[in-house]
């Protein structure tokens, strides 16, 4: 990580709403690949956008899932580490197709993009592309 | 956008001027959205719509420097998920919460058809 990413993605993070974004990001991607819902069949009410975005179990998990990546953005340079045990329970209990963080990684850059508009600038996005990216792998490392 | 994000993408255009704000980028990305505009109104039709970018994106014709022969390499074909995520962010960068999730979907699901069509040959 070079100094200025660094400083790219902290300037993006300090503002973000972890809640909100969180919950909008997990909502996103159960409506823009409906396949995902699989995982949250116990969630409840998945039926229409309008249920998924104001389900409390999504926004719940929404913010549970952003509040984990904060901890990739605290670790920048241990992120492998940082994520070792989640790896673990995405394939051994959770059986999640790694491919479905990369998903997720490039929704929340979407929602950031919404967010902050030109502030967002391409700079940002490949900081933070690297970012997601970084973390799916981390966390696709442990499946076995 | 994803000539900075993905500097890889750069080897698809060593022929330009690749500084933000060139000529040949806003001339070429200006031709994109003028062909995703056609797609739009053929989005029953896209395959034939789209037919002739299809060729076009499908191979890349390479030039052997050493042997000066000429042969079909594979394309940019995968690089385009990657315009299609800068397409999509630079929509929710000028629409803001107008950029829903429905809409979200709708404009993931028409770029990927794009890709696939532009893929198929």
């Amino acid at each position: 990580w070079t100094a200025e990413e660094k400083q790219l993605i902290a300037s993006v993070w300090n503002k973000v709403n972890v809640e909100e974004c969180g919950a909008e990001a997990l909502a996103r991607l159960l409506i823009v690949y409906p396949w995902t819902q699989r995982f949250f069949s116990s969630f409840g009410n998945l039926s229409s956008p309008t249920a998924i975005l104001g389900n409390p179990k999504v926004r719940a998990h929404g913010r549970k899932v952003l509040t984990s990546f904060g901890e990739a953005v605290k670790n920048l340079d241990n992120i492998k580490t940082t994520y070792s045990k989640l790896s673990e329970l995405h394939c051994e209990k959770l059986h999640v197709d790694p491919e479905n963080f990369r998903l997720l990684g490039d929704i929340l850059i979407i929602v950031l993009a919404s967010h902050f508009a030109r502030d967002f600038t391409p700079a940002c996005q490949f900081a933070w592309q690297k970012l997601v990216g970084v973390v799916a792998h981390a966390l696709a490392r442990k499946y076995h | 956008r994803m000539f900075i994000t993905y500097p890889q993408t750069k080897t698809y255009f060593p022929h330009f001027d690749l500084h933000p704000g060139s000529e040949q980028i806003r001339g070429h990305g200006k031709k994109v959205a003028n062909a995703l505009g056609n797609a739009v109104k053929s989005l029953d039709n896209l395959s034939q719509a789209l037919s002739e970018l299809s060729n076009l994106h499908a191979y890349n014709l390479r030039v052997d420097p050493v042997n000066f022969k000429a042969s079909w390499g594979p394309g940019p074909v995968f690089a385009l998920q990657l315009l299609s995520q800068c397409f999509q962010v630079v929509l929710a960068v000028h629409m803001g919460k107008d950029y829903t999730p429905e809409v979200h979907a709708a404009y993931d699901k028409f770029l990927t058809a794009v890709a696939a069509v532009l893929a198929e040959k």
